[in-house]
């Protein structure tokens, strides 16, 4: 058991029960009796005297929605990997080119992509997202529509891609050229925001393992994403999940694929360096 | 027409004689209750699965019938003797008319 002291959101959790204590559980994740994740590991050297372990989300959640992650047939994420597996074979835009005629067989070309997303891009000179990729991937390679982003579509072929580094630990680089954009990513982090005046930090730093109204506060990783929301029964995306959160503490919020979120991506991305690659997860 | 609707099963590939077996099965579908409204306020036409069996070398083994409540990519978990080898067929309706099917042999051994 955790205790600490009193802060904005215990204050605000609504009720008695609310208010008990709760860490992560003990559970291990195995997904289809092969694949061991790691989601529990010490803390990157960047969190030294803020955190001592990072804690997968998945620990967080009921035994019924964890159970859904271990097997790939009642991971209702995997669903969406079969339509994005379509997509990558198909022909599409003015270069007659699918994801394929470049990337050849997704299972090879994509493995170990996603545990070093985001990062930093040569010849663009900025911190791309995989969803930024995809999108040049689809103009320019292509001479195809970019999708939209954080859409149906793109969370589809987020998750296939995930799919190829599952297992593997998130090891997103926030050295270097990236730097600039992970300070500024970090600030953005402990930026109190909205009428609650709350920042990510708030809940998923200080709160972690508390219940904040029904819900079972995370570290808030993205190593999961992208995750199926059983709550909404569909693929959300970090950018998506980002967008939820600032927006309950009743502020403006910013818009996927903005350089606010793509630089608090890349931050919140770091927090997790050590933690299996899971997605696509299930949360509720 | 409901898009995207594809079956999938999973099922041991074989058996010993008599033994019960656990099977998944799961279709992606939208199943659109015919309770909700688009934008301009007119209903989204119902566009639900509304029956599924199972059968074992023609005999049935499970026969459903869905209703509207019913939550999108209905999942399916039944259990099932297998006395011998044989064939199970996995059956799915939609209102559109559309019938979509599966199969899966199981050996004994
Ligand atoms: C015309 C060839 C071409 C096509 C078609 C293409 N890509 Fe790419 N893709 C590239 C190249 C080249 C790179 C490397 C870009 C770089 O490193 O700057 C790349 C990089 C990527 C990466 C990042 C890989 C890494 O290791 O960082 C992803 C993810 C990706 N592509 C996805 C896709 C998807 C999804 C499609 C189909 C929608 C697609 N690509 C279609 C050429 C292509
Ligand atoms: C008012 C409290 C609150 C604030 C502030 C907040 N979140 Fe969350 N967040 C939640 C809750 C509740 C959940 C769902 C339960 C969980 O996983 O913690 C969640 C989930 C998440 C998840 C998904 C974790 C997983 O494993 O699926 C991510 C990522 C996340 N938040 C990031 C952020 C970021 C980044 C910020 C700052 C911009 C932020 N959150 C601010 C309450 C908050």
């Amino acid at each position: 058991m955790k205790f600490k002291a009193m802060t904005a959101i215990a204050a605000l959790a609504v009720s008695a029960p609310a208010l008990l204590l709760a860490d992560a559980d003990d559970d291990t994740l195995i997904v289809n009796g092969e694949i061991e994740m790691i989601t529990k590991a010490p803390a990157p050297e960047h969190l030294s005297g803020v955190l001592d372990e990072i804690v997968s989300g998945w620990h967080m959640r009921s035994d019924e929605t964890q159970v859904m992650q271990a097997d790939d047939f009642d991971n209702p994420g995997m669903i969406y990997t079969e339509q994005a597996l379509d997509d990558w074979n198909a022909v599409n835009g003015t270069k007659g080119k699918s994801c394929a005629s470049c990337h050849g067989d997704v299972e090879e070309s994509m493995k170990g992509v996603r545990a070093v997303y985001p990062k930093w891009n040569d010849s663009k000179e900025k911190v791309y997202t995989m969803e930024m990729q995809i999108n040049d991937c689809l103009t320019d390679g292509m001479g195809a529509d970019a999708w939209k982003k954080s859409g149906a579509q793109m969370a589809a072929m987020e998750a296939l891609i995930s799919v190829q580094s599952r297992g593997m630990p998130m090891n997103v680089a926030i050295d270097g050229p990236a730097e600039a954009t992970w300070e500024w990513g970090k600030e953005l982090y402990y930026t109190r925001t909205g009428q609650l005046d709350l920042s990510c930090a708030s809940c998923h730093e200080e709160n972690y393992g508390n219940h904040i109204r029904s819900d079972h506060l995370s570290q808030g990783q993205t190593n999961g994403f992208p995750v199926y929301r059983l709550k909404n029964a569909k693929l959300t995306t970090v950018h998506g999940r980002f967008k939820g959160c600032v927006r309950d503490t009743r502020a403006e919020t910013y818009s996927p694929g903005s350089d606010e979120f793509v630089a608090l991506e890349l931050y919140v991305a770091s927090r997790g360096n050590g933690l299996s690659v899971e997605g696509p997860s299930v949360r509720n | 027409m409901a898009s995207g609707v594809k079956p999938r099963v999973k099922a041991p590939k074989k058996a010993e004689a008599g033994e019960v077996v656990t099977i998944k099965t799961l279709i992606s579908h939208k199943m659109e209750s015919g309770q909700r409204k688009d934008k301009e306020g007119n209903i989204i036409p119902r566009s639900i699965i509304n029956r599924f069996t199972c059968d074992f070398n023609g005999k049935n083994v499970i026969d459903v019938t869905l209703e509207p409540a019913i939550s999108t990519n209905p999942y399916f978990e039944f259990e099932a003797t297998i006395p011998e080898a044989g064939e199970l067929k996995f059956t799915w309706y939609d209102d559109d008319g559309s019938v979509y099917d599966e199969a899966k042999n199981v050996a004994i051994g």
